[in-house]
Order: C-alpha cells, then structure tokens, then sequence
C-alpha cells in the first residue's frame, strides 16, 4: 500500500482497480487471451477452456464458501445436475443451446435451494453435511433413469453449441465461447460484492449474529448466496458436457467437490483474485502430475495406471499444505509479492 | 415373520459397526468441534493395516490387534501434531477442510499402496451360526460386534463422564480458549481424541471387513455415519449407539425391500434422505443437546 494514497470518493473507493496499471495489464491479458488461438496450439486452447469452465464453477463455490462462510460438499453434483440438464435438453428433446445453457443453471439452482431449504435454517455446519447427502442422493437419481440420462452409461454424442446454424465445432469456436462466460461471469462476481447483497454476504460469514441485528436475514441471504453458487455450478457443469461430447455420472462424485474445494482453499477463500489463482494452479497441478508420470512410465510402467490417486492424493495434500502454512492462498502470497515489489527496501 | 427377525439382527449388527464409527465421530465432536470427514479413510486404514498383518504377515491376532491399535495410535498423533495443532484458534472451516483433505490423501495412499482388488480375511470364527432357531441365524462374527461395542460405550461413556482427561475434553469442546486459559494442554487432549478416534474406527473397520469383505469401496460406508449421527445427536456416545442400530436396520430393511424397484444402492440413499427428513424434523437429533440456534 503506497503512502499519501487516498480515495476522495465513494465512487473510486468502490472501484475494482486502484490504480491505473492494473486496468493497462488487464487490457493486454484480455487481448492475449483473444488473440492467442492464432498462435497457440491447440492443446493450451483445450487447456485455457478447461480453465474458464473451471472458473465459473469455482467462482461459485467461493461465493458460498469463501464470502458466505458456508461449506458446500455438493458443488460436484450441482455441476452434474447442470450437465445432465443441459445435455438431455439439447440431445433428446433439441432445444437451441442458448437457452438450454439457462436452464441448466436455473436446474441446478432449484436443486441447491431444495437442499438449502432444511440445513440452512440452523447455524453451524449443517450445509457441509446436507450437501454431501446431496451429492450421494443426486447422483443416484441420476443413474436411476436410464431412458433419460444413460444411467451408468452416461449420455454420448452431446451437440456443440450452434448459434442460428453457425456451430461451435472446433476447440477455437469453443474456446471464444468459454472465454466470453467465464469474463462475463467473472465480472458479475466481482460487481456483487460491490453490492448490498454481496456485502450482506461477508456480513455473514463473518459475525452473523452482528449481521442480525443490522437487519440482515440470515435465512434468506445464506439460500440467495447457496442459490448463486449452484446457478454457476450448473452453467459450468454445461459448459462442460458440451466441451467434452460424453458424460458419466462418475465423473461428478465427491473427488469433484473436493477439487473444487482446494481450488478456491489454495488460490484463496473469500477473493476472486484468489480464485482465478487457484483456478490456474490447479488445471496445471494434473497436467504437471500427468508430465511426470510419462517421464516416470520408464521407470516404473505402473505410474500412468496410478495416475487418477496421485492427483486425488495432490489435491488432498495441497489442501492441507496450504491451510497449515498459507490459509490465505496463493493470492496472499501475490499479494505479499507486489508490496515487497512497491515498498522496498520499506517494509510498510 | 422369521425373515423380519433375521433382517432385524443383520441390520443390528450392521447397526452396531455404523455405532462404532459414530462413536469415533463423536469423540472428536465432543473434544474439538470438528467435524471429521475423514473418518472413513480411517476405517479403511485401520482395517488394511490389520487384514494385512494377518493375512500376509501371519501374525496371531492378539498381537496383530495391539499393533494395528499402536498404528492406530501414530495416525491420531501424527494428524494432531502436523495438521491440527498449527490451526489451533483459527476457524472450525479451515480445521474441517485439513480432514477432507487428509480423507482425500488417505484414500488414494490406500489406493496407491494394498491396490483395488479385495482382501481375503483370514477364518477368524467358525462358519457355524452361534445361535439357530428356525431359519434365523445369529453368525458368530455378529455376537463378536456386538460384544466389542458394548463394551467401548461402556467405557467411553464412563470415560466422558468420570475421568479427569475426559472432562478436559468436554471442556475445550465447549471452549477452546477458556480452556487453554486454564492451563490445559489442548494439543494433548486433541491428540488423546484422535488416537481414541482412530482405533475406535480401526475396530469399527475390521469388523466390517470382516463382515462384508474389504476393499477400498469400504471407506465409502465411512459417509453412512453421518445420518447416524444426526439421527442421534452430534455430540451424544448414546445418541451414536442408538443412532447407529436404527440407521442400519434401517438401511437393512429399504436394501432388501426397495432394492428390486430401484438400480444402485438403495439402503445407502434411503440413510441419506433419512438424514434431510431429520434435518427438517429435528435437527438436533434425539439425544444432542440443543444448542443448535436456529436462523
């Protein structure tokens, strides 16, 4: 933090960026990432698609988790119910994506609200238990009609998104796609905590009973704050499904909501910064951990075959790695980086 | 008729192992508010290690018994030293998350380590039913459950209850800072709590390997403890008990009843939706204490 820095109004102290630099280095990244298809291979477009599907649904968990203060173990299933939504409504019955996308965060929503409605009336840590009920109890009405979601076969040949005949077939199309949602979504975020609801938000997770007493409604601003998070887990379960063409329910057990979960511990709870961190961090982590198993393959054959419980046991590792040493996240970390950077040699 | 009582005895006795590993839940509730998701990584652990021990190691059970316990030991004091005492004051989330993420290691080292495949028990009773009467059997590794559970509530009960340790982990449950105000030593009581919880769920495993086979689906069942207990009370031992024997008839019966119209696993959703019933109706469960605020 600079000296002699002040605000002279509401308007700049609600501002998302301080200074003019970071607006410049947003500017460019934004550019980058627009124009990086030209150049880049195709893989790091897979990859950077992957991560803005990723971000919406992170964004989500740390709305409720980070800024509300509530443990969500279900964000896997809300991220199911959102592809399977989006996908039978596309493949069996042909609505346009464009508004199939909607409906798969509004399903997921509904879900979420129908297992806020009980846990969230009490304090404490009922959401985290509810949720993993949800988790169990959704995947297994999800297998129990096959007709409708392929049971445990799951759904194949879901379409790619077609815009008035114009069809998003190619990882590029797709890619620009992501790209869009995920600023879209990302600047909503950021904006609702600008807001009188995103602040009742923090209100909560920090001192609820203060919350209470300056007029705050605990009930419903926990199952708005729920309600979002799974609006956006549903849009970024659909995003999924149309980017990868076939789902299976397995994909959406528990190890997806504990993925999530270290994605917003490690990049940081309560900041969307953090999130985008985190985001990063964690779509590298399989690929690092997918490099080192090839490197290794010739030592030890098995290693490829490990694979899957060597990233279960990473993310279970950097989770708690990082909250013995680092609560914070990465973000405290960048944070701590760009002081040491503008201070020095002062140290505040 | 016959077959209702056999269902109710297979339900009791997987009552009794879900009663186990509640009351492993509820030791650590009970001394550190923390809910522990990683309970049934536990379990797994504790059971592998022993299964192990017997089967390939050919070590006789009593002292396979005590080393898996003494393991059982190490875990709870390695968690508490290297997870739990940095956090110490900080927020019941972060405390929570560190058990997620130590479930999610402890599975997939499981994994990584004894493989996917099931291991073969070695015979440790005779195969014939210690009691029989008419077509209901009672086999005797049910007798064996029953016997072990009874006696770890008596003894935690009265633990709980009567002993200077115990009551010291009553109170930083209820208080951490005051007790650490006191002049507690609130490492050592996590660590007492966490070795307590480990061999609890170790037993709890071992049993129900060797009741159902083990293979590493069994951490899976460590989730069943939840509605067991919400169902009798986060913080209650009998709670846990009672808990746990209705929660597995419970299972028992929707399983063999329910199983035919519905793919999957039928008892496991029918606990889980019992557990959201709960929540709405009484959501303290019948023997916690109500100190639950609500909204």
């Amino acid at each position: 933090m600079k000296s002699g820095y002040v605000k002279e109004n509401y308007v700049s102290d609600a501002a998302i960026f301080e200074t003019p630099a970071p607006k410049y280095w947003t500017c460019a990244l934004v550019i980058f990432l627009l124009v990086y298809p030209l150049f880049g291979s195709e893989y790091m477009v897979y990859l950077l698609t992957v991560m803005c599907i990723t971000l919406i649904g992170a964004l989500g968990l740390n709305i409720v988790t980070g800024f509300t203060g509530l443990i969500s173990l279900g964000h896997g299933a809300f991220l199911g119910v959102g592809a399977y939504t989006s996908s039978i409504l596309t493949k069996s019955i042909g609505v346009p994506f464009w508004v199939a996308l909607p409906c798969a965060g509004l399903a997921a929503s509904f879900v979420g609200i129908l297992f806020g409605l009980p846990s969230l009336r009490l304090k404490g840590l009922y959401l985290a238990i509810a949720t993993l009920a949800a988790q169990v109890i959704i995947l297994f009405v999800i297998r129990q009609f096959p007709g409708l979601t392929g049971g445990d076969m799951g759904l194949i040949d879901i379409p790619r998104p077609s815009f008035f005949g114009y069809v998003l077939d190619t990882n590029t199309k797709y890619y620009y796609l992501c790209l869009i949602l995920a600023g879209g979504f990302l600047l909503f975020s950021r904006n609702l905590f600008r807001t009188r609801i995103g602040r009742s938000f923090i209100a909560v997770r920090d001192r609820d009973i203060s919350a209470e007493v300056m007029g705050v409604n605990l009930f419903s601003t926990k199952l708005t704050s729920f309600a979002i998070s799974s609006f956006f887990a549903g849009i970024a379960g659909s995003l999924y499904a149309h980017q990868v063409i076939s789902i299976v329910p397995e994909v959406f057990e528990l190890d997806l909501s504990i993925f999530y979960l270290s994605v917003i511990i490690i990049g940081g709870m309560g900041s969307i910064l953090g999130t985008i961190h985190g985001t990063i961090f964690m779509t590298m982590v399989p690929e690092i951990l997918r490099m080192t198993a090839d490197m290794m393959s010739g030592i030890s054959p098995n290693m490829s075959a490990l694979l899957p419980h060597l990233k279960l046991f990473t993310f279970g590792f950097l989770i708690v790695f990082f909250l013995v040493y680092e609560s914070e996240g990465l973000v405290k970390i960048w944070k701590d980086i760009k002081n040491y950077w503008v201070l020095w040699p002062f140290k505040y | 008729m016959d077959f209702i009582v056999q269902l109710i005895i297979n339900g009791i006795s997987l009552g009794c192992i879900y009663a186990l590993l509640a009351l492993g839940f509820v030791i650590i509730f009970k001394a550190s508010g923390v809910i522990n998701f990683g309970l049934g990584e536990f379990m797994a652990l504790g059971a592998y290690i022993c299964v192990t021990l017997l089967s390939q190691y050919h070590v006789p059970l009593i002292p396979a018994a005590l080393l898996t316990m003494g393991f059982a030991i190490i875990m709870g004091l390695t968690v508490e030293r290297v997870m739990l005492r940095p956090l110490i004051g900080e927020s019941i989330i972060s405390v929570i998350m560190v058990t997620l993420g130590l479930a999610a290691m402890l599975k997939a080292l499981i994994i990584m380590v004894f493989g996917v495949k099931a291991l073969e028990y070695p015979p440790l009773v005779s195969d014939e039913p210690w009691f029989e009467w008419e077509s209901v059997f009672i086999d005797n590794i049910y007798v064996i459950v029953m016997i072990a559970t009874a006696v770890c509530i008596v003894s935690l009960t009265f633990f709980f209850k009567r002993t200077r340790y115990g009551n010291a982990m009553r109170a930083v449950a209820n208080d951490q800072i005051a007790a650490q105000s006191m002049g507690m030593n609130v490492g050592r009581l996590f660590a007492l709590a966490w070795s307590i919880m480990a061999i609890l769920t170790a037993l709890g495993g071992f049993l129900l390997g060797a009741q159902s086979g083990l293979q590493i689906g069994i951490a899976h069942i460590g989730l069943r403890v939840f509605p067991v207990v919400i169902l009798g009370g986060l913080d209650s031992i009998v709670g846990a008990i009672v808990g746990g024997i209705i929660i597995g008839i419970l299972e028992t019966f929707s399983s063999v009843y329910l199983g035919d119209y519905f793919a999957g696993n039928v008892g496991e959703v029918t606990t889980f939706i019992g557990l959201i019933v709960i929540l709405m109706v009484k959501p303290f469960g019948l023997f916690g204490t109500e100190e639950i605020e609500k909204v």
